[in-house]
């Protein structure tokens, strides 16, 4: 990684440090300047304009920044830029290829799994990952997966409705709506 | 039923995509946060540390000398004119001027280059302080040796109400049985996952503000109040909105500070708040002290209830004064009786403002009637079913507190729900440590009156065709704020119109653009704005009606259209398309336009207070649900609830569906886990995600969710409300499945898994019962 050493002095003392990395954001090559502290979800969204990626609570306690980081989700609010160096980033904007929907983007339109949309990018990449190591998951486990992932909209009924959809399974736990 | 339910519709009573829906799962949605202007710059709060103090000083010069910094404001930079929400109690300013009343009360702001120097020039800021003895306990709030909170509220009463209908005395007198149980609710918070966000900006002398809100009427009235601007100086828009539920009904100090901060600098300002700062900001739940007491006869019929309640407000008003009358006032509406007493107080404490919370006042004192109701069940020997279905509200009946009730199918819920759920099977013949409870709820669909005292209708709407007719915008001042309100509206819109879904687009929520609506609050938008889009459809229709009379020199009155077709009902010869008589319709007539609005009627008694609860139209709802209790750990598994619903025309049964799913959620969680805690400093103990218990995906029992058939004169196309209707049963109907289970009465919320563990000791420590 390469370092850009600033020794000019600044009135708060000397000036910190700024670290050249590369990233594959969705395929694209990117190369970006950023402090020591700064955060991947921070130059997702401020640097590259990746607005998709959420941020719900800055902690690691919601989820809604949650990214594919060479395939594995991660909060993007807890992972360091500097970490990220080298790798492969997923987020929402890089799920629809060619403007076509993701199934599991799909999914969610069709199964009504999305209200306000805010949680929406964050549990569309836990499934994501969970459908990529595990196509054909159980019910407990799409549930597992995605307890990460706060939402206080749908009561994750839908949600998980719209994970089975996309895996064709079955989910006989949230049959409902037995509506008239 | 009602014949009308048998309508056949072309758009609504379908579950369309939502129109949203790909924006969304795309991440292409933009919120609030996600938008950048050129130049602009970063704002944050500074605020209180101690919950009650005197401001002995500001000094913000070391602040101002950090590179970077734009600007530090403080009272002195600020207007005086204290605001709120609610006209009766404006109390709140805009930066705090002697004393400081919680910890988190604002006292300056910064707006910098970046965060970061955000949160360094906040740092630098020196305030000193004086520290004041602080009333934490709402209970001992109003007595004589307290400090004082706010010098114009004597003994720290925020608000008293004492409502007294028919002769309750007279009832118990009468009674076969009197009751009398006391309840404790819960301080619990909205949380929606996206956090506020506001961005101001000024063009000259026009104020313009991108927020995270509910309303952007009321922000843009209460905006040009406080800076003395016509409203038509002031713009409010919301982009999309990530979940409110209360909590972004009112503006805060990020819109109010950020345009100061915007005016100063000249520059657009981004004010947000993390996750802490959005609890102590707070507006949540308010925490009720709950005393009932009712008189029945000797079949459970209940002859009188007497409310006595004392709620904790907090260090303002917020929407409190609302809240208090709701806590009573829809205590009168799933079950009939004549004689009512209501007494409320509302206390001020040093601790952040609560404000409205799904259901707004109305779903503690309902778990507190429903525990209270079984209780009495119990000691009648009366199945809790049978006590609720003798006493359900029967449709077109008033309640003592004269809200008058059109379409009511309360017995229906509750039949509905035994038999979904197989409670006449389940009652008594679960296995150990298994129990069963039922609860009702009835809520509004829309206030009968806006929160503060105008003529204005409540909704409007203007549909604009385009010039070839392939598409149709609606513009609407309702707020979607994720329940739906855009497709649910377009479906109105193209149902009125005789138009597809499809070929609908809108605009929404922004106060310059779009015609005024009072926004997302009191479940009112399907009854109201959807009112008003009906009428502005119909008049789009009879135009179309009209020119395609002459084009096929047909008469009207023979002429309708339904999905993009106009034809003839009793001649299939006749057919033009919509596209082609609105093309014509443009060319020769100009812009083809349709506007509607909705006034509700007159509404409710003439007592103090009469007009909160009223409203055209009232949910009902019955929800029961079946428990399973850990007697070692006091773990409290909910396996199924079954939620019945009356909620008159559906629009969307997806959304609605999607509603229920929500609702139950958020009162399952305030059920079980959820309450903000405090040291004993004034000091929120949770301000966050993990230690602030929010139901995951594991947690959510399996939801089976049921309508019964039902059609509201008072609605367009009979519709009333669903998405904070479906919160009130909740907390009684768990609380009623523990006490089934185990016997033994959580008295207070959140029900917890230590309570029930220590009822459960307690009771095996006094010996072998029943
Ligand atoms: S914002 Fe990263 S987990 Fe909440
Ligand atoms: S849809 Fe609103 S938080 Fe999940």
């Amino acid at each position: 990684m390469e370092t850009i050493d600033d020794t000019r002095k600044t009135t708060a003392g000397p000036k910190p440090k700024r670290y050249v990395i590369d990233l594959t954001v969705n395929g694209d090559p990117r190369t970006v300047v950023v402090k020591g502290n700064a955060l991947l979800v921070n130059v997702l969204r401020d640097e590259l304009d990746l607005t998709g990626t959420k941020k719900g609570c800055e902690l690691g306690d919601c989820g809604s920044c949650t990214v594919l980081l060479d395939g594995i989700p991660v909060d993007a609010c807890l992972v360091l830029a500097l970490e990220a160096d080298g790798c492969d980033i997923v987020t929402i904007e890089g799920v629809a290829a060619h403007g076509e929907l993701d199934r599991l983007q799909a999914t969610f339109v069709d199964k009504a799994a999305v209200q306000c949309g805010y949680c929406t990018p964050g549990m569309i990449l836990s499934a994501k990952a969970l459908l990529t190591k595990n196509p054909h998951p159980t019910e407990p486990e799409i549930r597992a997966a995605i307890a990460g992932n706060l939402c206080r909209c749908t009561g994750y009924v839908n949600i998980v409705k719209a994970i089975a959809a996309a895996a064709e399974i079955e989910t006989a736990a949230t049959e409902s709506g037995e509506a008239r | 039923m009602s014949e009308t339910v048998k309508q056949d519709h072309a758009v609504i009573g379908k579950s369309v995509p939502k129109i949203d829906g790909r924006e969304k799962v795309t991440g292409a949605a933009r919120y609030t946060a996600d938008l950048k202007f050129p130049n602009m710059l970063f704002g944050k709060i500074l605020t209180s540390p101690f919950a009650h103090a005197r401001i002995i000083s500001i000094d913000t010069s070391e602040a101002e000398k950090i590179p970077g910094v734009r600007a530090v404001i403080t009272h002195k930079d600020a207007p005086t004119l204290k605001y709120g929400i609610s006209p009766a109690r404006w109390d709140e300013n805009i930066f705090c001027i002697d004393t400081v009343k919680f910890v988190g009360d604002k006292v300056a702001a910064v707006a910098c280059i970046d965060e970061q120097t955000c949160y360094k020039a906040l740092a630098a800021i020196k305030v000193e302080y004086e520290e004041l003895p602080a009333v934490l306990d709402p209970l001992h709030a109003t007595d004589e040796d307290q400090p004082q909170i706010h010098p114009e509220f004597v003994r720290n009463i925020n608000a008293e109400i004492h409502q007294d209908f028919g002769d309750v005395e007279a009832a118990f007198k009468d009674a076969h049985y009197v009751r009398t149980d006391t309840f404790v609710g819960n301080r619990t918070y909205q949380t929606p996952i996206e956090p506020h966000t506001a961005t101001s900006m000024w063009d000259g002398e026009k104020l313009t503000v991108y927020s995270s809100t509910q309303s952007p009427h009321y922000f843009q009235y209460y905006i040009a109040r406080e800076f003395g601007l016509p409203m038509g100086d002031v713009r409010v828009l919301k982009t999309y909105v990530g979940g409110g539920f209360g909590g972004k009904l009112e503006p805060t100090g990020l819109e109010f500070g950020g345009a100061i901060l915007a005016k100063i600098t000249g520059r657009p300002v981004k004010m947000f708040y993390d996750r802490a700062e959005m609890f102590a900001h707070n507006r949540g739940r308010h925490r009720q002290y709950m005393t009932i007491t009712s008189g029945v006869d000797k079949d459970g019929k209940i002859l009188g209830v007497h409310a006595d309640f004392v709620m904790d407000g907090g260090a303002y008003t917020s929407l409190g004064i609302a809240t208090a009358y709701y806590a009573g006032a829809m205590l009168t509406l799933t079950y009939e009786f004549d004689n009512f007493r209501f007494d409320m107080l509302r206390v001020y404490t040093n601790l952040p403002a609560c404000g409205a919370q799904r259901g707004h006042g109305a779903p503690q004192p309902r778990y507190a009637f429903e525990a209270h109701l079984d209780n009495i069940a119990k000691d009648l020997d009366i199945d809790p079913m049978d006590i609720r279905i003798l006493n359900a509200r029967r449709p077109n009946t008033t309640t003592p507190n004269e809200f008058l009730v059109n379409s009511c199918e309360m017995k229906a819920c509750l039949e509905k729900a035994r038999e979904i759920s197989g409670w006449d099977e389940k009652k008594g013949n679960l296995p150990k440590g298994r129990g069963i409870g039922v609860a009702t709820g009835s809520f509004v669909s829309g206030a009968g009156y806006p929160i503060y005292r105008t003529d204005l209708p409540h909704a409007a709407a203007m549909i604009k065709v385009g010039e070839d007719g392939t598409a149709a915008t609606l513009y609407t001042g309702a707020t979607d704020i994720g329940q739906g309100s855009d497709t649910v509206l377009c479906q109105m819109a193209a149902e009125a119109m005789g138009y597809t879904y499809e070929q609908m687009k809108i605009v929404a929520a922004d106060t310059e653009t779009t015609p005024h609506d009072f926004g997302a609050y009191a479940s009112r938008q399907t009854l109201m704005s959807g009112a008003a889009v009906k009428q502005a459809g119909e008049e789009v229709k009879a135009q179309m009606l009209e020119i395609a009379a002459e084009m096929l020199d047909f008469p009207a009155v023979d002429l309708d259209i339904r999905e993009g077709k106009v034809f003839s009902p009793g001649n299939a010869s006749v057919t033009l398309t919509f596209e082609e008589v609105a093309r014509h319709f443009f060319v020769n007539r100009g812009p083809l336009v349709g506007k509607g609005s909705y006034t509700p009627p007159k509404l409710g008694g003439k007592f103090k207070g009469a007009a909160v609860g009223t409203s055209p139209a009232y949910s009902f709802a019955a929800q029961v649900s079946e428990v399973e209790i850990d007697e070692e750990t006091g773990e409290i598994n909910v396996l199924d609830v079954w939620d019945v619903h009356d909620c008159g025309t559906v629009i969307n049964p997806a959304l609605l569906e999607a509603q229920v799913h929500g609702a139950l959620f958020m009162g399952l969680g305030e059920s079980i886990w959820e309450e903000v805690k405090f040291d004993d400093k004034g000091r929120i103990l949770n301000p966050n995600l993990s230690e602030y218990r929010i139901p995951t995906a594991v947690d959510m029992p399996v939801v089976h969710s049921a309508l019964v058939d039902s059609y509201e004169p008072a609605g367009p196309w009979g519709v009333k409300e669903v998405g904070e209707g479906a919160t009130l049963p909740t907390m009684g109907c768990f609380r009623n499945a523990i006490f089934d289970a185990m016997g033994v009465s959580i008295n207070s919320l959140p029900l917890g898994y230590e309570k029930v563990w220590r009822a459960l000791k307690e009771r095996r420590e006094e010996g072998p019962a029943e």
